[in-house]
Protein backbone atom coordinates (compact mmCIF):
# COMPACT_ATOMS: atom_id res chain seq x y z
CA UNK A 1 0.00 0.00 0.00
CA UNK A 2 3.00 2.36 0.97
CA UNK A 3 4.47 1.61 -2.16
CA UNK A 4 1.17 2.27 -4.11
CA UNK A 5 0.85 5.94 -2.14
CA UNK A 6 4.52 6.76 -3.18
CA UNK A 7 4.04 6.04 -6.71
CA UNK A 8 0.86 7.82 -6.81
CA UNK A 9 2.16 10.46 -5.49
CA UNK A 10 5.30 10.34 -7.93
CA UNK A 11 2.89 10.50 -10.38
CA UNK A 12 1.05 13.55 -9.54
CA UNK A 13 4.68 15.27 -9.18
CA UNK A 14 5.81 14.06 -12.83
CA UNK A 15 2.56 14.56 -14.83
CA UNK A 16 3.23 17.67 -17.48
CA UNK A 17 0.39 20.14 -17.61
CA UNK A 18 0.52 19.20 -21.73
CA UNK A 19 -0.13 15.58 -20.94
CA UNK A 20 -3.37 16.25 -18.72
CA UNK A 21 -4.77 16.98 -22.08
CA UNK A 22 -4.08 13.96 -23.87
CA UNK A 23 -7.63 12.32 -24.19
CA UNK A 24 -7.91 8.37 -24.58
CA UNK A 25 -11.16 7.25 -26.07
CA UNK A 26 -13.64 6.75 -23.41
CA UNK A 27 -14.69 2.95 -23.72
CA UNK A 28 -14.80 0.18 -21.44
CA UNK A 29 -10.96 -0.62 -20.19
CA UNK A 30 -9.98 2.99 -20.52
CA UNK A 31 -9.84 2.84 -16.54
CA UNK A 32 -7.13 0.10 -16.56
CA UNK A 33 -4.79 1.53 -19.44
CA UNK A 34 -4.77 4.92 -17.18
CA UNK A 35 -3.81 3.57 -14.23
CA UNK A 36 -1.41 1.03 -15.97
CA UNK A 37 0.52 2.65 -18.72
CA UNK A 38 0.63 6.37 -17.11
CA UNK A 39 2.43 4.92 -13.71
CA UNK A 40 5.68 5.14 -16.39
CA UNK A 41 5.08 7.45 -19.41
CA UNK A 42 2.56 9.69 -20.72
CA UNK A 43 -0.11 8.23 -23.18
CA UNK A 44 1.18 10.02 -26.35
CA UNK A 45 3.17 6.87 -26.63
CA UNK A 46 -0.93 5.05 -27.12
CA UNK A 47 -2.33 8.10 -29.57
CA UNK A 48 1.43 7.73 -31.66
CA UNK A 49 1.32 4.31 -32.27
CA UNK A 50 -2.51 4.00 -33.44
CA UNK A 51 -2.01 3.73 -37.02
CA UNK A 52 1.31 1.64 -36.57
CA UNK A 53 0.37 -1.64 -34.51
CA UNK A 54 -2.56 -3.95 -34.87
CA UNK A 55 -3.81 -6.20 -32.57
CA UNK A 56 -0.69 -8.36 -32.35
CA UNK A 57 1.71 -5.53 -32.22
CA UNK A 58 -0.31 -3.82 -29.19
CA UNK A 59 0.27 -8.09 -27.39
CA UNK A 60 3.55 -8.03 -28.07
CA UNK A 61 3.84 -3.82 -26.79
CA UNK A 62 1.85 -4.91 -23.39
CA UNK A 63 3.83 -8.35 -22.89
CA UNK A 64 6.95 -5.94 -23.50
CA UNK A 65 5.98 -3.43 -21.01
CA UNK A 66 5.18 -6.35 -18.60
CA UNK A 67 8.20 -8.66 -19.19
CA UNK A 68 10.85 -6.21 -20.28
CA UNK A 69 10.35 -3.07 -18.58
CA UNK A 70 8.93 -4.30 -15.50
CA UNK A 71 5.10 -3.23 -15.50
CA UNK A 72 3.69 -4.65 -12.67
CA UNK A 73 0.26 -5.35 -14.46
CA UNK A 74 -1.60 -8.71 -13.63
CA UNK A 75 -2.88 -10.93 -16.15
CA UNK A 76 -6.89 -9.82 -15.94
CA UNK A 77 -5.63 -6.17 -16.58
CA UNK A 78 -3.34 -7.27 -19.68
CA UNK A 79 -6.26 -9.10 -21.23
CA UNK A 80 -8.21 -5.72 -20.87
CA UNK A 81 -5.50 -3.13 -21.81
CA UNK A 82 -4.49 -5.39 -25.06
CA UNK A 83 -8.60 -5.31 -25.90
CA UNK A 84 -8.78 -1.85 -25.46
CA UNK A 85 -5.69 -0.84 -27.40
CA UNK A 86 -6.27 -3.28 -30.10
CA UNK A 87 -10.28 -1.98 -30.24
CA UNK A 88 -9.73 1.66 -30.28
CA UNK A 89 -5.88 1.94 -31.25
CA UNK A 90 -5.44 -0.74 -33.82
CA UNK A 91 -4.43 -0.37 -37.01
CA UNK B 1 21.44 13.08 -4.16
CA UNK B 2 19.01 14.25 -6.51
CA UNK B 3 15.51 15.97 -6.42
CA UNK B 4 12.76 14.55 -8.87
CA UNK B 5 12.12 17.67 -11.29
CA UNK B 6 9.08 19.11 -11.29
CA UNK B 7 8.51 19.56 -14.87
CA UNK B 8 4.90 21.66 -15.12
CA UNK B 9 5.84 24.76 -17.07
CA UNK B 10 3.96 24.99 -20.40
CA UNK B 11 3.38 27.83 -23.01
CA UNK B 12 2.69 28.68 -26.55
CA UNK B 13 5.32 28.31 -28.78
CA UNK B 14 7.21 31.36 -30.65
CA UNK B 15 6.01 32.23 -34.26
CA UNK B 16 9.44 31.42 -35.19
CA UNK B 17 9.33 27.87 -33.90
CA UNK B 18 5.07 27.61 -35.62
CA UNK B 19 7.21 28.19 -38.62
CA UNK B 20 9.52 25.52 -37.87
CA UNK B 21 6.54 23.25 -37.33
CA UNK B 22 4.86 23.90 -40.73
CA UNK B 23 8.39 23.64 -42.51
CA UNK B 24 8.54 20.05 -41.02
CA UNK B 25 5.30 18.96 -41.76
CA UNK B 26 5.76 20.14 -45.09
CA UNK B 27 9.11 18.83 -46.39
CA UNK B 28 9.87 16.93 -48.14
CA UNK B 29 10.59 14.11 -45.70
CA UNK B 30 7.17 14.68 -43.54
CA UNK B 31 5.19 11.48 -42.84
CA UNK B 32 2.39 11.16 -45.09
CA UNK B 33 0.21 9.49 -42.63
CA UNK B 34 -1.41 10.07 -38.88
CA UNK B 35 1.96 9.67 -37.14
CA UNK B 36 2.36 13.34 -37.61
CA UNK B 37 -0.82 14.55 -36.34
CA UNK B 38 -0.39 14.84 -32.81
CA UNK B 39 2.62 16.65 -32.66
CA UNK B 40 2.45 19.46 -31.08
CA UNK B 41 4.67 22.27 -30.09
CA UNK B 42 5.74 22.59 -25.97
CA UNK B 43 8.44 24.49 -24.24
CA UNK B 44 10.11 22.26 -21.44
CA UNK B 45 11.98 24.71 -18.78
CA UNK B 46 15.23 25.97 -20.16
CA UNK B 47 14.39 25.27 -23.73
CA UNK B 48 12.26 27.30 -26.48
CA UNK B 49 9.10 25.56 -28.00
CA UNK B 50 10.41 22.22 -29.88
CA UNK B 51 8.28 19.77 -31.78
CA UNK B 52 6.36 17.00 -28.94
CA UNK B 53 6.69 13.78 -29.29
CA UNK B 54 5.97 12.17 -26.17
CA UNK B 55 5.48 14.67 -22.28
CA UNK B 56 6.78 11.97 -20.34
CA UNK B 57 9.76 10.24 -20.83
CA UNK B 58 10.32 14.08 -22.91
CA UNK B 59 10.78 13.10 -26.40
CA UNK B 60 11.35 16.96 -28.06
CA UNK B 61 12.75 17.48 -31.76
CA UNK B 62 14.08 20.56 -33.24
CA UNK B 63 12.26 22.29 -36.20
CA UNK B 64 14.92 21.88 -39.13
CA UNK B 65 15.12 25.41 -39.70
CA UNK B 66 16.87 25.88 -36.82
CA UNK B 67 19.60 24.34 -38.47
CA UNK B 68 20.45 27.25 -40.71
CA UNK B 69 23.32 27.77 -38.31
CA UNK B 70 26.84 25.91 -37.49
CA UNK B 71 26.03 25.05 -33.71
CA UNK B 72 22.47 24.50 -32.65
CA UNK B 73 21.23 26.69 -29.53
CA UNK B 74 21.72 24.61 -26.25
CA UNK B 75 18.35 26.31 -25.94
CA UNK B 76 16.87 24.17 -28.84
CA UNK B 77 18.58 21.26 -29.31
CA UNK B 78 16.43 18.08 -29.42
CA UNK B 79 15.70 15.99 -25.93
CA UNK B 80 15.62 12.09 -25.75
CA UNK B 81 15.19 10.12 -22.93
CA UNK B 82 14.11 6.40 -22.07
CA UNK B 83 12.58 6.50 -18.50
CA UNK B 84 10.84 9.29 -16.92
CA UNK B 85 12.35 10.24 -13.31
CA UNK B 86 15.36 12.53 -14.59
CA UNK B 87 16.97 13.88 -11.33
CA UNK B 88 17.90 17.58 -11.10
CA UNK B 89 21.84 16.88 -10.51
CA UNK B 90 23.46 18.90 -7.55
CA UNK B 91 27.06 19.35 -8.77
CA UNK B 92 27.78 19.61 -4.76
CA UNK B 93 26.42 15.51 -4.71
CA UNK B 94 27.63 14.29 -8.22
CA UNK B 95 30.38 11.72 -8.17
CA UNK B 96 31.64 9.53 -11.43
CA UNK B 97 32.42 6.69 -10.40
CA UNK B 98 35.08 3.95 -12.32
CA UNK B 99 34.70 0.67 -11.01
CA UNK B 100 34.19 -2.87 -13.11
CA UNK B 101 35.51 -6.38 -12.72
CA UNK B 102 38.45 -5.04 -14.74
CA UNK B 103 39.28 -2.08 -13.43
CA UNK B 104 42.62 -2.13 -11.35
CA UNK B 105 41.90 1.10 -8.43
CA UNK B 106 37.92 2.19 -8.65
CA UNK B 107 38.02 5.53 -8.34
CA UNK B 108 35.48 8.16 -7.80
CA UNK B 109 35.56 12.06 -8.99
CA UNK B 110 33.82 15.45 -8.28
CA UNK B 111 32.64 17.77 -10.65
CA UNK B 112 35.61 19.77 -9.68
CA UNK B 113 38.52 17.09 -10.24
CA UNK B 114 37.29 15.74 -13.53
CA UNK B 115 37.56 19.70 -14.75
CA UNK B 116 40.96 20.05 -12.50
CA UNK B 117 43.13 16.73 -13.26
CA UNK B 118 42.22 15.89 -16.56
CA UNK B 119 43.25 17.89 -19.55
CA UNK B 120 40.56 19.65 -21.31
CA UNK B 121 39.76 18.99 -25.08
CA UNK B 122 36.98 20.54 -27.23
CA UNK B 123 35.35 18.84 -30.21
CA UNK B 124 32.54 19.89 -32.54
CA UNK B 125 30.42 17.21 -32.90
CA UNK B 126 26.98 16.01 -34.31
CA UNK B 127 24.84 14.48 -31.89
CA UNK B 128 22.27 12.15 -33.86
CA UNK B 129 20.13 9.93 -32.56
CA UNK B 130 19.76 6.25 -34.36
CA UNK B 131 15.98 7.30 -34.88
CA UNK B 132 16.39 9.96 -36.57
CA UNK B 133 13.06 10.40 -39.58
CA UNK B 134 11.73 6.90 -38.03
CA UNK B 135 8.71 8.31 -38.58
CA UNK B 136 9.08 8.72 -42.52
CA UNK B 137 9.81 4.72 -42.93
CA UNK B 138 6.53 3.31 -44.73
CA UNK B 139 5.63 0.99 -43.75
CA UNK B 140 5.85 2.51 -40.33
CA UNK B 141 7.51 1.15 -38.10
CA UNK B 142 6.85 1.29 -33.74
CA UNK B 143 8.95 3.89 -32.03
CA UNK B 144 8.86 7.48 -31.35
CA UNK B 145 7.85 8.70 -34.56
CA UNK B 146 10.62 11.26 -35.28
CA UNK B 147 11.15 13.44 -38.23
CA UNK B 148 14.34 14.94 -39.22
CA UNK B 149 14.83 17.40 -36.27
CA UNK B 150 16.45 14.48 -33.98
CA UNK B 151 19.84 16.09 -33.89
CA UNK B 152 21.78 19.10 -33.54
CA UNK B 153 25.54 20.10 -33.87
CA UNK B 154 27.68 21.08 -31.36
CA UNK B 155 30.79 22.32 -29.51
CA UNK B 156 31.59 19.62 -26.43
CA UNK B 157 34.07 20.69 -24.09
CA UNK B 158 35.46 17.83 -21.81
CA UNK B 159 38.24 15.47 -21.01
CA UNK B 160 38.68 12.52 -22.94
CA UNK B 161 37.51 8.92 -21.34
CA UNK B 162 40.63 7.43 -21.77
CA UNK B 163 42.68 9.96 -19.38
CA UNK B 164 39.76 9.06 -17.09
CA UNK B 165 40.22 5.43 -17.57
CA UNK B 166 43.97 5.30 -17.37
CA UNK B 167 43.65 7.29 -14.18
CA UNK B 168 41.68 3.78 -12.38
CA UNK B 169 43.93 1.70 -14.32
CA UNK B 170 42.99 -0.75 -17.21
CA UNK B 171 43.14 -4.58 -16.17
CA UNK B 172 44.01 -7.06 -18.63
CA UNK B 173 40.91 -8.95 -19.09
CA UNK B 174 39.05 -5.60 -20.37
CA UNK B 175 36.73 -6.19 -23.08
CA UNK B 176 34.41 -3.21 -22.59
CA UNK B 177 33.40 -0.16 -21.16
CA UNK B 178 30.11 0.01 -19.69
CA UNK B 179 28.04 3.22 -18.95
CA UNK B 180 24.90 4.83 -16.88
CA UNK B 181 23.37 7.66 -16.05
CA UNK B 182 21.66 9.16 -13.03
CA UNK B 183 18.23 9.22 -14.93
CA UNK B 184 15.85 6.15 -14.01
CA UNK B 185 12.63 4.38 -14.29
CA UNK B 186 9.54 4.74 -12.08
CA UNK B 187 9.86 1.40 -11.19
CA UNK B 188 12.37 -0.62 -9.53
CA UNK B 189 12.01 -3.34 -11.95
CA UNK B 190 12.32 -1.15 -14.62
CA UNK B 191 15.48 -1.97 -16.84
CA UNK B 192 18.32 1.35 -16.61
CA UNK B 193 19.30 2.91 -19.62
CA UNK B 194 22.69 1.10 -19.68
CA UNK B 195 24.94 1.21 -22.69
CA UNK B 196 28.63 0.02 -23.03
CA UNK B 197 31.63 0.74 -25.68
CA UNK B 198 34.16 -1.70 -26.98
CA UNK B 199 37.50 -1.10 -25.08
CA UNK B 200 39.02 0.52 -28.06
CA UNK B 201 36.52 3.05 -28.38
CA UNK B 202 36.19 4.06 -25.08
CA UNK B 203 39.86 4.83 -25.43
CA UNK B 204 39.59 6.57 -28.93
CA UNK B 205 41.46 10.34 -28.10
CA UNK B 206 37.92 11.78 -29.41
CA UNK B 207 35.92 9.91 -27.00
CA UNK B 208 35.02 12.69 -24.12
CA UNK B 209 33.10 12.90 -20.97
CA UNK B 210 31.99 16.48 -21.74
CA UNK B 211 30.46 19.22 -19.18
CA UNK B 212 29.93 21.94 -21.52
CA UNK B 213 28.32 22.87 -24.40
CA UNK B 214 28.47 25.65 -26.97
CA UNK B 215 30.26 27.25 -23.74
CA UNK B 216 28.22 26.62 -21.69
CA UNK B 217 27.64 24.31 -18.88
CA UNK B 218 24.87 21.20 -20.46
CA UNK B 219 21.30 21.77 -20.57
CA UNK B 220 19.50 19.83 -17.35
CA UNK B 221 18.05 18.22 -20.82
CA UNK B 222 21.20 17.55 -22.41
CA UNK B 223 22.73 15.69 -19.56
CA UNK B 224 24.20 18.24 -16.66
CA UNK B 225 26.56 17.99 -15.21
CA UNK B 226 28.46 15.23 -17.36
CA UNK B 227 27.84 13.14 -20.67
CA UNK B 228 28.91 11.10 -23.23
CA UNK B 229 30.56 12.12 -26.35
CA UNK B 230 30.99 9.54 -29.28
CA UNK B 231 31.52 11.51 -32.12
CA UNK B 232 30.47 9.77 -35.06
CA UNK B 233 28.42 7.37 -33.43
CA UNK B 234 24.81 7.62 -32.93
CA UNK B 235 23.60 9.25 -29.81
CA UNK B 236 22.45 6.47 -28.46
CA UNK B 237 25.83 5.56 -26.13
CA UNK B 238 26.01 9.54 -25.55
CA UNK B 239 24.78 8.51 -21.67
CA UNK B 240 23.40 11.70 -20.28
CA UNK B 241 24.14 12.61 -16.44
CA UNK B 242 26.98 10.61 -16.62
CA UNK B 243 27.48 8.74 -12.93
CA UNK B 244 28.93 5.61 -13.31
CA UNK B 245 31.36 3.90 -15.44
CA UNK B 246 32.47 0.04 -15.61
CA UNK B 247 35.16 -1.52 -16.96
CA UNK B 248 34.37 -5.19 -17.22
CA UNK B 249 35.49 -8.07 -18.70
CA UNK B 250 32.62 -9.59 -20.02
CA UNK B 251 29.86 -8.34 -22.79
CA UNK B 252 27.49 -6.05 -21.38
CA UNK B 253 24.44 -8.28 -21.46
CA UNK B 254 21.63 -5.47 -20.72
CA UNK B 255 18.62 -4.99 -22.67
CA UNK B 256 19.36 -1.58 -24.15
CA UNK B 257 22.74 -3.65 -25.93
CA UNK B 258 21.35 -7.26 -26.61
CA UNK B 259 18.02 -6.36 -27.88
CA UNK B 260 17.65 -2.28 -28.65
CA UNK B 261 19.09 -0.63 -31.03
CA UNK B 262 20.51 -3.44 -33.17
CA UNK B 263 20.37 -4.07 -36.91
CA UNK B 264 20.36 -6.38 -39.11
CA UNK B 265 24.40 -7.44 -40.14
CA UNK B 266 23.61 -8.23 -43.88
CA UNK B 267 22.52 -4.57 -44.90
CA UNK B 268 24.55 -1.98 -43.32
CA UNK B 269 28.59 -1.50 -42.78
CA UNK B 270 30.25 -3.57 -40.19
CA UNK B 271 29.80 -2.38 -36.72
CA UNK B 272 32.89 -2.69 -35.12
CA UNK B 273 31.62 -3.99 -32.45
CA UNK B 274 32.45 -7.66 -32.32
CA UNK B 275 31.78 -8.63 -28.78
CA UNK B 276 27.96 -7.54 -29.38
CA UNK B 277 27.46 -9.73 -32.39
CA UNK B 278 25.69 -12.45 -33.35
CA UNK B 279 25.11 -14.51 -36.85
CA UNK B 280 22.65 -11.88 -37.62
CA UNK B 281 22.35 -8.81 -35.68
CA UNK B 282 24.71 -6.22 -34.59
CA UNK B 283 24.34 -2.74 -32.60
CA UNK B 284 23.89 0.50 -34.61
CA UNK B 285 27.34 2.24 -34.33
CA UNK B 286 28.20 4.50 -36.99
CA UNK B 287 26.08 7.22 -38.56
CA UNK B 288 25.73 7.11 -41.92
CA UNK B 289 26.48 9.53 -44.44
CA UNK B 290 23.16 12.00 -44.84
CA UNK B 291 21.94 15.28 -45.95
CA UNK B 292 19.06 17.55 -45.21
CA UNK B 293 17.48 20.73 -47.19
CA UNK B 294 17.19 22.96 -44.61
CA UNK B 295 14.88 25.78 -46.68
CA UNK B 296 12.83 24.44 -48.41
CA UNK B 297 9.61 22.76 -48.22
CA UNK B 298 7.54 20.18 -50.06
CA UNK B 299 4.74 22.13 -52.25
CA UNK B 300 6.24 25.83 -51.82
CA UNK B 301 5.41 28.40 -54.06
CA UNK B 302 8.69 30.73 -55.21
CA UNK B 303 8.42 33.66 -57.72
CA UNK B 304 10.41 32.50 -60.85
CA UNK B 305 12.22 35.69 -60.71
CA UNK B 306 14.73 35.75 -58.62
CA UNK B 307 17.37 33.26 -57.84
CA UNK B 308 16.40 30.63 -55.12
CA UNK B 309 19.41 29.55 -52.78
CA UNK B 310 19.30 26.24 -51.74
CA UNK B 311 20.48 25.50 -48.44
CA UNK B 312 21.47 22.64 -46.22
CA UNK B 313 23.59 19.63 -44.39
CA UNK B 314 25.47 17.30 -44.47
CA UNK B 315 27.12 14.67 -42.39
CA UNK B 316 28.75 11.24 -41.72
CA UNK B 317 30.33 9.18 -39.30
CA UNK B 318 33.50 10.70 -38.90
CA UNK B 319 35.29 10.25 -42.83
CA UNK B 320 33.81 13.66 -43.35
CA UNK B 321 31.84 15.31 -46.22
CA UNK B 322 33.25 15.24 -50.00
CA UNK B 323 30.61 16.62 -51.92
CA UNK B 324 26.91 17.75 -52.04
CA UNK B 325 25.31 17.52 -55.77
CA UNK B 326 21.58 19.25 -55.75
CA UNK B 327 19.26 18.17 -58.84
CA UNK B 328 16.02 20.38 -59.95
CA UNK B 329 15.08 18.02 -62.60
CA UNK B 330 14.58 14.81 -59.84
CA UNK B 331 17.64 13.35 -60.27
CA UNK B 332 18.57 13.53 -64.02
CA UNK B 333 21.25 16.50 -64.20
CA UNK B 334 23.23 16.99 -60.84
CA UNK B 335 25.22 20.34 -59.89
CA UNK B 336 27.83 20.53 -56.88
CA UNK B 337 26.97 22.55 -54.05
CA UNK B 338 29.16 24.83 -51.91
CA UNK B 339 30.63 23.69 -48.93
CA UNK B 340 31.17 25.83 -46.01
CA UNK B 341 33.61 25.97 -43.35
CA UNK B 342 34.69 22.81 -42.13
CA UNK B 343 34.25 22.75 -38.32
CA UNK B 344 36.59 19.17 -38.44
CA UNK B 345 35.14 15.56 -39.67
CA UNK B 346 32.80 14.79 -36.77
CA UNK B 347 30.51 18.11 -37.63
CA UNK B 348 28.13 18.34 -39.84
CA UNK B 349 28.82 20.63 -42.80
CA UNK B 350 26.66 23.71 -44.37
CA UNK B 351 26.05 23.89 -47.58
CA UNK B 352 24.45 25.58 -50.46
CA UNK B 353 23.48 26.28 -53.93
CA UNK B 354 22.03 28.74 -55.99
CA UNK B 355 19.12 27.84 -58.19
CA UNK B 356 18.58 30.18 -61.07
CA UNK B 357 15.83 28.53 -63.22
CA UNK B 358 14.73 29.43 -66.60
CA UNK B 359 10.91 29.44 -66.54
CA UNK B 360 8.17 28.17 -64.42
CA UNK B 361 6.67 25.23 -63.22
CA UNK B 362 7.06 22.83 -61.07
CA UNK B 363 11.15 21.46 -60.18
CA UNK B 364 11.84 18.14 -58.11
CA UNK B 365 14.87 19.03 -55.77
CA UNK B 366 17.00 16.57 -54.28
CA UNK B 367 20.03 16.66 -52.64
CA UNK B 368 22.85 13.59 -51.93
CA UNK B 369 25.83 13.44 -49.93
CA UNK B 370 29.37 11.49 -50.35
CA UNK B 371 31.38 10.89 -48.22
CA UNK B 372 35.14 11.08 -48.03
CA UNK B 373 35.59 7.34 -47.70
CA UNK B 374 33.13 7.69 -50.96
CA UNK B 375 29.97 7.01 -49.20
CA UNK B 376 26.46 7.79 -50.80
CA UNK B 377 23.00 8.33 -49.97
CA UNK B 378 20.61 5.14 -50.71
CA UNK B 379 17.40 6.36 -53.14
CA UNK B 380 15.37 4.76 -50.43
CA UNK B 381 15.73 3.91 -46.93
CA UNK B 382 16.88 0.41 -46.07
CA UNK B 383 14.23 -1.28 -44.09
CA UNK B 384 15.13 -2.24 -41.05
CA UNK B 385 13.09 -3.63 -37.75
CA UNK B 386 13.73 -0.64 -35.21
CA UNK B 387 13.45 2.01 -37.85
CA UNK B 388 17.23 3.10 -37.74
CA UNK B 389 19.75 4.97 -40.27
CA UNK B 390 17.31 6.39 -42.34
CA UNK B 391 19.55 8.28 -45.01
CA UNK B 392 17.64 8.12 -47.84
CA UNK B 393 17.87 11.37 -50.42
CA UNK B 394 15.64 13.67 -49.66
CA UNK B 395 12.98 14.84 -52.52
CA UNK B 396 10.87 17.85 -52.64
CA UNK B 397 8.66 18.97 -55.25
CA UNK B 398 8.87 23.27 -55.15
CA UNK B 399 6.27 25.45 -58.12
CA UNK B 400 8.03 28.41 -59.77
CA UNK B 401 5.69 31.06 -60.42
Amino acid sequence: MRTLILLLSFFAATATAGESRIFLKDRPGKNQVVAQCAMCHSLDYITLHATILDRAGWEKTVGKMINIMGAPINNADKQIIIDYLAQNYGK
Amino acid sequence: MVDRRHFIKKSAGSLAALGGLALLQRSGLAAATGAEESTILDTLPGKEALIKKTYRPPNYETPINYFDAPFTPNNLFFVRYHNAVIPDVKISEWRLRIGGDAVLTPLELSLEQLRRDFKQVEIAALCLCAGNRRGLFQPHVPGIQWGSGAMGNALWRGVRLKDVLAGAGIGKSALEVSLAGADSGVHKTTPDFVKSLPLAKALDENTLIAFEMNGEPLPHWNGFPARLIIPGWTATYWIKHLTAVNIISKPFDGYWMKTAYRIPKDRFPSGQFSSQETETAMPITEIVVNSLITNLVDGQTLPNAKPIEIKGVAWDGGNGIARVEVSTDGGINWHQATLKQDYGRFSWRQWHWVFESKRPGAYRIMARATSHSGAGQPLEPIPNPSGYHHNAVQKITIQLA
